[in-house]
C-alpha cells in the first residue's frame, strides 16, 4: 500500500516529520516497507547563475559559460541551446552523482577546453523526458542554496516523501490513505479529517435494474449491489493532478473514468467499476458464474470460470469476474458516452478463492479478499458520481440497490482487566475506552463493557481482539518483561531417549571423519525409483522443479548426488552423513524421522607409505558399528545377515535387523545406481534407521553391573578349519562360541585363505579362541576337551581342522 | 707373588678395550671364568697361611669384586653404545606427512539446533516431534487458518498426491503442527519447543524451499504478553552469546495468535556485509509471536477460560546466518564439502550453558 505524506495530508491534520510518521506506523502495525524522499538523489545539486554565455571558440553549437555557484565562478562548456546569460540553473560540480547515469562528475575537456561542472536537463535528474535544453529555475532561487528547493518550486519535483507499508491479511481498512489516517489519528499522531459525503440527487430514473440471481446457499456472494447510470459524459485524460497523484504511488492513469475508480480505490478502499451502458445487453446480474463460462477481461485475457465464481452480468454474458476483474468488452474508452458505476460488497471467501485460481492480481481482488467496509457501498458509489460529473460532465440517474446491509457488529463484552491479565500491562480505564473509540469502536460502559466494533472492521470478534487493539495503539515498548515462573531450581533433562540417540550418532558419525550434510526432503523421482520409492503416493503435487518432485525414500540418493556435485568440483573422496527425514509413503505417520546415511566415496589416497583401503565394504562395516554401538550405549549384538536391498551390491553388503525389525544396513552401492548419479570411483554406505532401534531394557538405576574381572590367567588357542568357500565366517564364529559360553570370552577370525594347498571350493578360515576360566585355572586335560568339543562344533558346519 | 695392583689395572685395560659384548665376554672368561686369571689367584688362597690368608683374602676379594663391577658397568655401556647406533640407524623423516584423517564436521543447522536445545532446555522447555508430512486439519485448520483465508496465501504450501485412502496431505509450512500435536496430546501446563524442517514453495536469492524454524509454546493459568516478552529477550541474548541487545515489537497478524506480534532486533548495518548487534540504527527481524488464539487452544482441546499461552517462531538458518556470518541460505543445503567444512563446527563442540554455546 503505497501513499504520499500530502496525500496523508488531505485525511489527517499532523505537523509529524516522515520520520514520526514513519515510526508510529510500524509501532501500531502498519509496517513501513520504505519511505522514499524523491529529492534524496539531488543533496548535492545547487542552484547555479549564469553569468556569462559566450560561444566555444572551438566549436559551433557549444558554448562557454561562467555559472555563479554563489561563491565562485566556474568554467563550464555546455551545448543546451537555451543556455544564456541570467538563468538560473542546476548545477552539479566535480564530484556530483548524476542520477541517470550513476557517475561521479569529473572535470572535463571539451574541445580542448576546460569544464569544471554541469547544468542539468530534467533527463539527468531523473525528473522527466525533457533533454532539449537545461532546466531553468525561477529567477527568485539564490545561487549556491540547495537545489530541492527551487526544484519544487519550479514544479518539477513534488517534494513529497513516498511511504509504502504492508498490510496484514486481516487489515483490509488499512487497505487506503484514510484508513491508515484514521489509525494514525486513533494512535495521537493528528487529527482526522472526516467529511460527510453528499449524495448526488438523480435527475432521472436508472433505465438499467439490478438483480440478485443467487441460489439461498449463495446468496452470501454478495449481499448488497448499487449502481447508477450516468449518461452524456466525455471520456478523456483525468486531471492533471489526479494523473500525478496516481503516477506518485506507482499507478498509471488511463481516463478520467478510470482513474476516478482507480483513485477511490486508493484513498478510500472502495473498488468500483464502470461498464460503458451501451454496451451492456439489457440489465444488470450479480449471481454465480455457469459452469466453464468465459469472460475476456481488461487484461485481454479470456479466463475460463467456474460455477464457484461471482460475475456481474447483463441480460446476455458474464461481463466482469466480481470483485476482481472487467471485462474488456464492456470497459470504458474514449468514445464511451453513458455508463453504469457499480459499488457491491463481495464475499472475501469466494474472491480469495477466485483470485487464487485464476491468478489473477488486482488491486479490487486485494481489497475484497481482504474484506471491505460494507457500510461505504453507498457513500462509495456517491463520491464516484461526484468525480465523473466533475470530470466528464454528463448527469446521474438515482441510485439502484439490490440487497441490504448486513446488519452491524454484535457488540462485545470486554472486561478491561483484560489487558493487564492478558496483555501484560496497566492501561487505565478511560485510556483503554479512548483509543477504542479513536479508532471507531462504539464502547458503552457498564462496568464490563460492551464494544462494538465498526463496520470496516471484520478481524475483531473477540475479547483478545480487543486487548491486541489497545496494546498495539498504547504501545507495545511498554508492556514490561515478567519471568516465566521457573519449575526446577535445577534444570531438568528435557530431550526424548530418541533425540539423544539421533544427536549421539550425528556427533559420533562426525568423530570418524564425516561431514554432515543437510539437503533437500524432496529429488528427482528416478532418482527416488532407485531405492524403493518413486511412486506416485510420495509425489509432490506442485514442486518447486522437476527434479524435486518426489518425497525421498532413503537419505542415501541425496547424499550421493552430493558426492557427485563434490566430485564434479574435484573431490572425489569423501565422507558425508546426513540425519533427517525420509519417506515410506504419503502419509503423515509413514515417515522415518530420523533415518541416519553415510557414504564414503573415492578411491584411497597415494600415500608415502603403504595405501589404504578405497571405499569399501568393511570400512562402512566399522563406521556403522561404531555408529550403532554411540546410539545404544554398548557393542552391537544383532546378528548381521548377507545382503541388502537392491540399491547396494547384491554380494557386498549386510543388514542388521533386531527381531523382525531392521534397524541398519550397510555395503558397497550397485554400479548402477553409482553410474546414474555419474559416480566414476568405488562408494560404500550405511543406513540406521534411529527409529527401529528398540529402547534398552531399564536397569532400575543409574548404577553399573559390579565389576567382577576373573583372578584367573585367560588363554588363546587358535584354530584353522577348511570350509566350504560359501560358508559365512560368522555361523563358524557361531558355532565355537557354542562349544562353551560360559567359557569362551571371543572368538576372532585373523585369517581367511583360498587357494594353494586348501582343495577348489574350500576356503581356510583361522579363529583365535579367548579362553577365560572364571572359577580355576583350567588343566591341560580341560582345555583338550574344550578344544575337542570347538571341533566338534565346527565339524557340523562341515569344516574340518587344518592340519 | 702376584702384584695384584698391576693385574687389577692389566685387566681393567682389557675391560676398557672390549668393545663389543663377546670381547668383554672373553675377559670374563679369561679373568673370572673357571681357568680365569684371577680364579686362578683366588684358588691359591687355600694353600695360604691363616695369617697370609687374612691379608691376602681381602685383597684377592677386592680385585675380583672391582673386576666383576668394571664387566657389568663396561656391558652397559656397550648395550647403550649399541643401542644409540641402532636408534641413529632408526631415523625417520618427520616432515614427511602423516596418514590423512578427513576431519569430520557438523552442519550449522544441527549445531544452532543443539544451541536452541540447551537454551531452552534451561527454561523449562521440552522438545516435541512431529512428521514432516502433515495433516492439513494440524497444519492448518486447528490453527485457525480456514481453507480460504488469506494467510494460506501467505505460506504457498507444498501438497503431497492424494494417497491410496483418499486423503491428501501437506509439507508443513511452519513447526505449529507439532504444537497441535502437543496440546491434542498433553494437559497444562505446556512448555515446549518444536523444531525441525519446514518447506513451502519458494525460490530464490533469499528463500530456499526448504528452511528450518524453531518454536516455543508455553500454555498455562495467567500467561500473558510479559510472558512472552521475556522469553523472546531471554532467548535472544543467550543465543547472540551478547550482553548487550535491543529488541522491538510491532503488532501484526497470524491466524493464530492474538494479539500477534513480530520482534526486530537493534542492529548496525552501515559496513556492508557486515552486522553488529545491539547498536546501530538498523532493526533485523526475527520473527513472529503472539498470545495462543482462543480458537486455537479450543480446538486443540483446550479450556481457554481457564488457560492462556503464548508461541513464537523463528528461522532456525537465519539464527545460524546471522550469528555466523554465513550469507546465503541456498549454499545450506548444496553440501559443497568446502562449504561444509568452512562453516562446520567441531563434532565433539557440544553446546552447553556451561561452557558457553560457541568458542
Amino acid at each position: 500500500m503505497k501513499f504520499t505524506l500530502s496525500w496523508l495530508k488531505e485525511h489527517l491534520d499532523t505537523d509529524a516529520t516522515p520520520e514520526q510518521i514513519g515510526a508510529r506506523l510500524t509501532s501500531i502495525g502498519l509496517e513501513v516497507e520504505s519511505i522514499t524522499d524523491p529529492g534524496a538523489g539531488l543533496k548535492d545539486f545547487i542552484v547555479g547563475e549564469v553569468i556569462t554565455a559566450e560561444k566555444h571558440p572551438n566549436a559551433d553549437k557549444l558554448r562557454l559559460c561562467s555559472v555563479s555557484d554563489g561563491k565562485d565562478m566556474l568554467q563550464i562548456v555546455c551545448g543546451a541551446p537555451n543556455a544564456r546569460a541570467g538563468i538560473k540553473v542546476v548545477l552539479a560540480r566535480p564530484g556530483t552523482v548524476i542520477p541517470a547515469t550513476g557517475d561521479a562528475l569529473k572535470i572535463g575537456k571539451i574541445r580542448e577546453v576546460e569544464s569544471r561542472g554541469m547544468m542539468c536537463s530534467a533527463r539527468e535528474l531523473l525528473l522527466g523526458e525533457d533533454h532539449d535544453g537545461i532546466i531553468e529555475l525561477k529567477s527568485g532561487a539564490k545561487a549556491g542554496a540547495p537545489v530541492v528547493a527551487a526544484l519544487v518550486e519550479a514544479g518539477l519535483l513534488a517534494d513529497d516523501p513516498l511511504f509504502d507499508v504492508s498490510i496484514t491479511p486481516n487489515r483490509g481498512d488499512a487497505a487506503s490513505v484514510f484508513g491508515i489516517a484514521r489509525d494514525l489519528a486513533a494512535s495521537g499522531l493528528g487529527k482526522l479529517k472526516t467529511e460527510k459525503v453528499q449524495p448526488v440527487a438523480g435527475k432521472f430514473p436508472s433505465p438499467k435494474t439490478i438483480t440478485l440471481d443467487f441460489t439461498p446457499e449463495n446468496k452470501d456472494a454478495c449481499p448488497i449491489f448499487a449502481g447508477r447510470l450516468i449518461r452524456g459524459v466525455k471520456n478523456g485524460p483525468a486531471p492533471q493532478w489526479v494523473q500525478d497523484r496516481l503516477k506518485s504511488v506507482g499507478m498509471k492513469s488511463i481516463s478520467a473514468l478510470v482513474d476516478a475508480t482507480n483513485l477511490i480505490a486508493q484513498d478510500r478502499g472502495r473498488p468500483l467499476h464502470v461498464f460503458d451502458a451501451d454496451k451492456l445487453s439489457g440489465n444488470l446480474h450479480a449471481r454465480m458464474a455457469r459452469d466453464h463460462e468465459q469472460v475476456l477481461a481488461l487484461d485481454d485475457k479470456t479466463y475460463v470460470l467456474d460455477t464457484d465464481t461471482i460475475v456481474i452480468a447483463d441480460d446476455s454474458y458474464a461481463r466482469a469476474i466480481a470483485g476482481i476483474m472487467g471485462g474488456l468488452d464492456t470497459g470504458s474508452f474514449e468514445d464511451t458516452r453513458n455508463v453504469f458505476l457499480e459499488s457491491a460488497w463481495f464475499d472475501p471467501a469466494r474472491i480469495a478463492r477466485t483470485g487464487r485460481k485464476q491468478a489473477i492480481i488486482s488491486d479490487a481482488r486485494y481489497r475484497f479478499e481482504r474484506g471491505v467496509d460494507p457500510q461505504f457501498v453507498l457513500p462509495g458509489l456517491e463520491l464516484c458520481t461526484q468525480l465523473i460529473l466533475e470530470w466528464c460532465g454528463g448527469e446521474a440517474s438515482d441510485v439502484v440497490i439490490a440487497g441490504a446491509l448486513p446488519p452491524p457488529h454484535k457488540p462485545i463484552a470486554f472486561d478491561p482487566a483484560l489487558v493487564q491479565s492478558f496483555g501484560g500491562i496497566v492501561v487505565p480505564r478511560e485510556k483503554i475506552i479512548s483509543i477504542l473509540q479513536g479508532l471507531g469502536f462504539v464502547v458503552e460502559d457498564h462496568g464490563t463493557l460492551q464494544v462494538v466494533p465498526p463496520s470496516w472492521r471484520h478481524d475483531v470478534d473477540g475479547p483478545a481482539d480487543l486487548v491486541e487493539e489497545v496494546v498495539r495503539i498504547y504501545g507495545l515498548t511498554d508492556v514490561p518483561s515478567v519471568p516465566l515462573p521457573r519449575g526446577n531450581a535445577v534444570a531438568a533433562p528435557v530431550l526424548s531417549k530418541s533425540q539423544r540417540r539421533t544427536r549421539a550418532a550425528r556427533r559420533a558419525i562426525a568423530s570418524r571423519g564425516f561431514n554432515e550434510c543437510v539437503t533437500f526432503s524432496f529429488i528427482a523421482r528416478d532418482q527416488a525409483a532407485l531405492f524403493g520409492g518413486g511412486d506416485d503416493a510420495r509425489q509432490l503435487t506442485n514442486p518447486i522443479a522437476s527434479d524435486l518432485d518426489a518425497l525421498r525414500p532413503s537419505i542415501l540418493p541425496s547424499l550421493l548426488a552430493a558426492a557427485s556435485r563434490n566430485a564434479a568440483r574435484g573431490f572425489a573422496k569423501l565422507q558425508l552423513f546426513e540425519i533427517g527425514a525420509a519417506f515410506d509413503s504419503g502419509m503423515p505417520e509413514a515417515q522415518k524421522t530420523a533415518a541416519a546415511a553415510a557414504i564414503r566415496t573415492g578411491h584411497a589416497e597415494r600415500h608415502w607409505q603403504k595405501s589404504e583401503d578405497a571405499a569399501g565394504l568393511f570400512q562402512v562395516k566399522a563406521d556403522l558399528l561404531a555408529a550403532l554401538e554411540a546410539i545404544t550405549g554398548a557393542p552391537m549384538s544383532a546378528p548381521i545377515t548377507q545382503g541388502a536391498p537392491g540399491w547396494y551390491h547384491p554380494g557386498r553388503s549386510g543388514t542388521i535387523a533386531m527381531g523382525p525389525k531392521v534397524i541398519a544396513q550397510f555395503g558397497e552401492l550397485h554400479p548402477k545406481v553409482l553410474a546414474s548419479f555419474d559416480l566414476k570411483g568405488p562408494a560404500a554406505g550405511f543406513e540406521i534407521f534411529l527409529d527401529a532401534i528398540p529402547d534398552p531394557k531399564s536397569k532400575g538405576g543409574k548404577a553399573k553391573p559390579l565389576f567382577a574381572p576373573s583372578p584367573f590367567q585367560a588363554i588363546e588357542r587358535d584354530f584353522a578349519f577348511v570350509v566350504d568357500a560359501k560358508l559365512a565366517a560368522g555361523e563358524i564364529v557361531k558355532a565355537v562360541k557354542l562349544a562353551d559360553r560360559a567359557l569362551i570370552d571371543t572368538v576372532t577370525v585373523f585369517d581367511v585363505y583360498e587357494g594353494k594347498g586348501v582343495p577348489e571350493g574350500k576356503k581356510s578360515v583361522a579363529v583365535a579362541v579367548r579362553i577365560q576360566p572364571k572359577d580355576a585355572t583350567l588343566t591341560e586335560a580341560e582345555i583338550e576337551t574344550l578344544a575337542q568339543k570347538i571341533v566338534a562344533g565346527a565339524v557340523k558346519l562341515g569344516a574340518t581342522l587344518r592340519s | 707373588m702376584t702384584d695384584i695392583a698391576a693385574l687389577q689395572s692389566e685387566i681393567l685395560a682389557q675391560v676398557s678395550a672390549a668393545t663389543d659384548e663377546a670381547a668383554l665376554d672373553a675377559v670374563r672368561v679369561g679373568t673370572l671364568g673357571k681357568k680365569g686369571s684371577v680364579s686362578a689367584l683366588l684358588a691359591t688362597m687355600g694353600k695360604l697361611s691363616p695369617d697370609e690368608r687374612k691379608v691376602q683374602g681381602p685383597l684377592f676379594n677386592g680385585l675380583r669384586d672391582t673386576i666383576t663391577e668394571a664387566i657389568a658397568a663396561r656391558k652397559v655401556q656397550l648395550a647403550d653404545a649399541a643401542l644409540d647406533a641402532r636408534l641413529a640407524g632408526e631415523t625417520l623423516d618427520v616432515t614427511l606427512p602423516a596418514r590423512a584423517e578427513n576431519s569430520g564436521s557438523i552442519h550449522p543447522i544441527s549445531q544452532v539446533l543443539d544451541e536452541v536445545v540447551a537454551i531452552f532446555a534451561e527454561l523449562g522447555f521440552g522438545v516435541a516431534e512431529g512428521p514432516d508430512v502433515e495433516f492439513d486439519d494440524y497444519n492448518f485448520t486447528r490453527l485457525n487458518i480456514p481453507p480460504d483465508h488469506p494467510a494460506r496465501q501467505m505460506q504457498d504450501t507444498f501438497y503431497v498426491a492424494p494417497q491410496a485412502d483418499g486423503t491428501s496431505h501437506v509439507l508443513r509450512t511452519h513447526t505449529s503442527p507439532v504444537q497441535v500435536r502437543t496440546m491434542l496430546n498433553t494437559k497444562p501446563p505446556i512448555r515446549i519447543i518444536s523444531l525441525g524442517r519446514t518447506y513451502r514453495v519458494d525460490s530464490d536469492a533469499t528463500h530456499s524451499p526448504m528452511f528450518h524454524q524453531v518454536e516455543a509454546l508455553v500454555v498455562d493459568k495467567g500467561i500473558h504478553l510479559g510472558h512472552l516478552k521475556w522469553t523472546v529477550e531471554q532467548f535472544c541474548k543467550a543465543f547472540f552469546e551478547i550482553d548487550q541487545i535491543e529488541l522491538r515489537a510491532r503488532p501484526s497478524f497470524f491466524p493464530f495468535t492474538e494479539p500477534s506480534l513480530e520482534w526486530d532486533m537493534r542492529c548496525d548495518r552501515s559496513v556492508p556485509g557486515k552486522i553488529t548487534f545491539g547498536t546501530g540504527n538498523d532493526w533485523l527481524e526475527l520473527g513472529g509471536s503472539g498470545m495462543v488464539h482462543r480458537k486455537v487452544l479450543e480446538n486443540c482441546g483446550i479450556d481457554a477460560s481457564q488457560y492462556s499461552g503464548f508461541a513464537f517462531g523463528f528461522g532456525l538458518d537465519r539464527m545460524a546466518m546471522l550469528k555466523y556470518g554465513m550469507p546465503d541460505i541456498r549454499s545450506f543445503f548444496e553440501s559443497d564439502l568446502r562449504w561444509l567444512k568452512h562453516y562446520g563446527f567441531q563434532p565433539l563442540d557440544i553446546p552447553t550453558l556451561d561452557g558457553g554455546l560457541s568458542r
